[in-house]
C-alpha cells in the first residue's frame, strides 16, 4: 500500500520535473494558448502559477491541487481539466472493462485447448495466429476492421459520437463492439500465450504426476488441478498488463474517435495543451498502479501459500 | 500488505507474450533447481549458459536454426526486408523529392489518380509521394529505429540489472522501486509526454524509445545475476581477488547472454511497434521523413474511400518484421528452455 502510494509520488514528481524542463515561459504559454499569450499575460501566469518559485515549492503546490483533483485549465477547450476527465473517465472505464473480460473469456480456454493439443497442428495453427494477433498492432487491426465491417458490410458504427452518454455507448452493439473487439485482441494473444505455459508448468508440477499416479482421469487432472493453479500466475498477468492495456486504450480511442481518456490525452498533445496531458496521464498512471495493487490483493487471496504465509 | 508483484512468488515477469517461459528460462539455466522435472540418469545438456564462453552463443543459434522451422522463416522475412528497404531503393529508384501527380483519369494509362498503376506500383499516397519507394524509406527509418533504440533498452538494462542484482542490499532495492515506479506507467503515455516535450526527429526518437524499454532487460537481468551470483565460479574469482568490476563484466553478464539475446529480439519488435504508435498518433517521425506507422496513419482518413494502397502495404510490413523478430526469439528462447526440451 505504501509502495503503491509511492509509485503514484514518483509518477508525479517525474511528470512534473519533466515537463518543469521546459521553463516557464513556455509553460505559461502552452497554458494560455498561442492567441492569448501577451507578455504580460506570460509574466502574470508565471506568477500566478508558480513557475518562478524553487521547483520543490513548485512541486509541493502540485500535489496539494492534485489532491484536490485540480488539474488546471485546458488550454485548448477552454474548461479545467478535472471535468472534462470527468466526462471521459467512465468511458474509458467501459473500454478496458469489457474488452478485458472479452479477453479473458476467450483466451482462457484458448490456451487450455493449445495445451492439450502441443505440438500437434492445431497447436502450431493457433500459435503462429497468436503471434500475429500479437504483432498485429491495434492501430492496424482497427483501421482493418472499420473497412470491413463499418465501411464495407455496414454493421457496426465506425465512430462513436461524442455527445453519446456513457450508458448509450454500453447499451448500443454496433457502436460499442469494435473498440472493444481491437483492444480485447491486443491481450488475446498475451494472455493465451501465458495460459499456455503457465499451463505447460502446472502440468510438470508435483502434484499433477500425483494426480495422475491416484488414478485421475485426463479431464480431471487438466480442469481440477491444473487448470485452477495456472489461473493465480493470470492474475498477476493482469495486473502487470494494465499499462498495455491502458495504453492500448489510446490508439484504440484514436482510431475509432472514441471520448475518452485516451483521445483526450492525444488530441491535447497534438495541440501542445500541456495541463490535460499532465493531468490525464496521472489519473491514468494512478489508475493503473491502483489496479495493480488490487491484483497483488488478489493474487494474495487466491494463492493459499501466500495467504497462509501472511499469517 | 505482501507487494507480491516484484519480489514475491509470481513468476518473474517481463512482457505477458512471454513471462514465464523467461522466468523459466532462468532457472533452466541452472539444472540442479529444478531436478525433479529433469529425468534421472538423463544429464541436462549444457546449454548457453553454463559453459560461458561466445561460442555456446553461436553453437546455441546454429542449433535453434536447425530445430525451428518458425525461426527459419523468420529469419527469412527479416533477410528479405533488410533487403527490401536497403538495397530496394537502388533497384527501384522513385524521387521521394519529386511529387507525382497525375490526372484524375489519364487516356491509356491504368494509372487513374493515385490508384496502384505505372508508374508507381502501389500508386502514391496522399501527398503524392510514390508509395512503394516511401515504403523502403519508411522502412529504413522503423528498422532502424527499432534496432537501435532496442539496443540502447538492452545495454541500459543489461548494466543496471546487473549492478543492482550484484551489489544487493539496499542499493538493489532502491534501484528496483525505481524500475518499479517507472514500469507502472503506461509507457504510451510517456512517449506522449516525451514527444510534446521534444518534438523528437529520429535519434531523439531511438534514445527515448530504448530510454523507456530498458525497464525489461534490466529486471530480466537483476533476476539472473541474483542466481548467478551465488555460484561457486563467482566465488571463485572472489576468492582469487577479483574485483566486482571484473566479476559483472567478465562472468556474470556472459552467463547471461543467452537471456539477453532472447530479450533483444523482442525488444526490436516492441521497439518498431512503439514507433510505428507514436508515429500514428503524428507524435513520431513528421513529414517529409516517414516510417510505417506514419504510412498508416497517412491512409486512415482515407479507409473509407477504398484507398487499401494507403494501409495495407505499410501494415502488412508492420505485422510481418513484428512476427518475425517474435519468431527468432521465440526459438532462441525455446532452446534454452531445458525443463520444455525434455518432456
Amino acid at each position: 500500500m505504501l509502495q503503491s502510494v509511492l509509485v503514484c509520488l514518483g509518477v508525479l514528481v517525474i511528470v512534473y520535473v519533466l515537463f518543469s524542463f521546459e521553463g516557464p515561459q513556455e509553460l505559461a504559454r502552452a497554458i494560455l494558448g498561442s492567441t492569448r499569450a501577451t507578455p504580460a499575460a506570460v509574466a502574470q501566469t508565471i506568477h500566478a502559477y508558480g513557475f518562478d518559485k524553487p521547483i520543490w515549492v513548485q512541486l509541493w503546490r502540485a500535489i496539494d491541487n492534485y489532491l484536490h483533483l485540480n488539474f488546471g485549465i485546458s488550454a485548448q477547450q477552454n474548461q479545467p481539466v478535472a471535468t472534462l476527465m470527468k466526462v471521459a473517465l467512465p468511458r474509458s472505464l467501459l473500454l478496458v472493462g469489457a474488452s478485458t473480460l472479452l479477453a479473458l473469456i476467450v483466451a482462457l480456454p484458448l490456451g487450455v485447448f493449445q495445451v492439450v493439443r502441443r505440438n500437434k497442428p492445431s497447436d502450431y495453427i493457433l500459435t503462429s495466429l497468436s503471434f500475429i494477433f500479437y504483432a498485429m498492432p491495434p492501430y492496424l487491426l482497427g483501421i482493418l476492421l472499420i473497412m470491413v465491417f463499418a465501411i464495407h458490410w455496414h454493421i457496426f458504427s465506425p465512430v462513436i459520437l461524442p455527445s453519446e452518454s456513457v450508458w448509450q455507448i454500453a447499451t448500443s452493439l454496433s457502436q460499442l463492439t469494435l473498440p472493444m473487439f481491437t483492444l480485447a485482441a491486443l491481450t488475446v494473444a498475451s494472455f493465451s500465450r501465458y495460459m499456455r505455459s503457465s499451463m505447460m508448468d502446472a502440468l510438470a508440477e508435483d502434484y499433477v504426476r500425483t494426480a495422475r499416479a491416484k488414478g485421475a482421469g485426463e479431464g480431471r487432472v487438466l480442469f481440477r488441478h491444473a487448470f485452477r493453479n495456472a489461473l493465480i500466475p493470470i492474475i498477476t498477468l493482469l495486473g502487470l498488463s494494465l499499462p498495455t492495456i491502458a495504453g492500448g486504450a489510446v490508439i484504440v480511442e484514436t482510431v475509432f474517435n472514441y471520448p475518452g481518456m485516451g483521445l483526450l490525452t492525444t488530441n491535447a498533445a497534438l495541440g501542445n495543451d500541456v495541463p490535460v496531458v499532465v493531468g490525464t496521464t496521472i489519473v491514468t498512471t494512478v489508475l493503473t498502479v491502483a489496479g495493480s495493487l488490487l491484483a497483488d490483493v488478489m493474487y494474495a487471496i487466491a494463492d493459499p501459500r501466500i495467504r497462509y504465509a501472511s499469517h | 500488505m505482501p507487494a507480491t508483484s516484484d519480489i514475491g512468488p509470481g513468476p518473474v515477469m517481463n512482457d505477458p507474450l512471454s513471462g514465464v517461459s523467461r522466468a523459466v528460462a532462468l532457472s533452466g539455466l541452472d539444472p540442479s533447481e529444478s531436478p525433479l522435472t529433469a529425468p534421472p540418469g538423463v544429464p541436462a545438456a549444457p546449454e548457453g549458459g553454463e559453459a560461458g564462453s561466445t561460442g555456446s552463443i553461436w553453437r546455441l543459434i546454429g542449433r535453434v536454426f536447425v530445430e525451428n522451422r518458425l525461426a527459419v522463416v523468420g529469419v527469412v522475412i527479416l533477410f528479405v526486408m533488410l533487403v527490401f528497404c536497403f538495397l530496394g531503393p537502388f533497384v527501384y529508384h522513385s524521387g521521394q523529392t519529386s511529387i507525382i501527380l497525375r490526372p484524375i483519369s489519364a487516356p491509356g494509362s491504368c494509372g487513374k489518380g493515385l490508384i496502384p498503376g505505372p508508374p508507381c506500383p502501389l500508386g502514391t499516397d496522399v501527398n503524392g509521394f510514390d508509395v512503394l519507394g516511401r515504403l523502403m524509406l519508411g522502412g529504413q527509418t522503423s528498422l532502424e529505429v527499432g534496432l537501435a533504440a532496442a539496443a540502447v533498452a538492452t545495454i541500459l538494462g543489461v548494466v543496471y540489472g546487473a549492478v543492482a542484482g550484484f551489489v544487493g542490499g539496499w542499493l538493489d532495492a532502491v534501484m528496483m522501486r525505481l524500475v518499479d515506479t517507472l514500469l507502472s506507467i503506461p509507457s504510451l503515455l510517456l512517449l506522449i509526454v516525451f514527444a510534446v516535450l521534444f518534438k523528437p526527429g529520429k535519434d531523439v526518437l531511438i534514445l527515448i524509445i530504448g530510454g523507456l524499454a530498458w525497464l525489461y532487460p534490466a529486471r530480466l537481468v537483476r533476476g539472473e545475476t541474483l542466481t548467478l551470483r551465488t555460484r561457486e565460479y563467482v566465488q571463485a574469482v572472489r576468492v582469487m581477488g577479483g574485483t566486482g568490476r571484473r566479476i559483472v563484466y567478465r562472468h556474470i553478464i556472459p552467463n547471461a547472454v543467452g537471456t539477453i539475446v532472447v530479450n533483444a529480439t523482442f525488444q526490436v519488435a516492441d521497439a518498431i511497434l512503439a514507433l510505428a504508435a507514436l508515429s500514428f498518433l503524428q507524435l513520431g517521425i513528421q513529414l517529409p521523413q516517414t516510417d510505417w506507422g506514419q504510412m498508416l496513419s497517412g491512409g486512415t482518413g482515407y479507409a473509407e474511400d477504398g484507398y487499401w494502397w494507403l494501409i495495407l502495404p505499410a501494415g502488412a510490413c508492420i505485422v510481418l518484421v513484428v512476427v518475425a523478430f517474435n519468431f527468432v526469439g521465440d526459438a532462441l528462447r525455446d532452446s534454452l528452455e531445458v525443463r520444455l526440451q525434455q518432456r
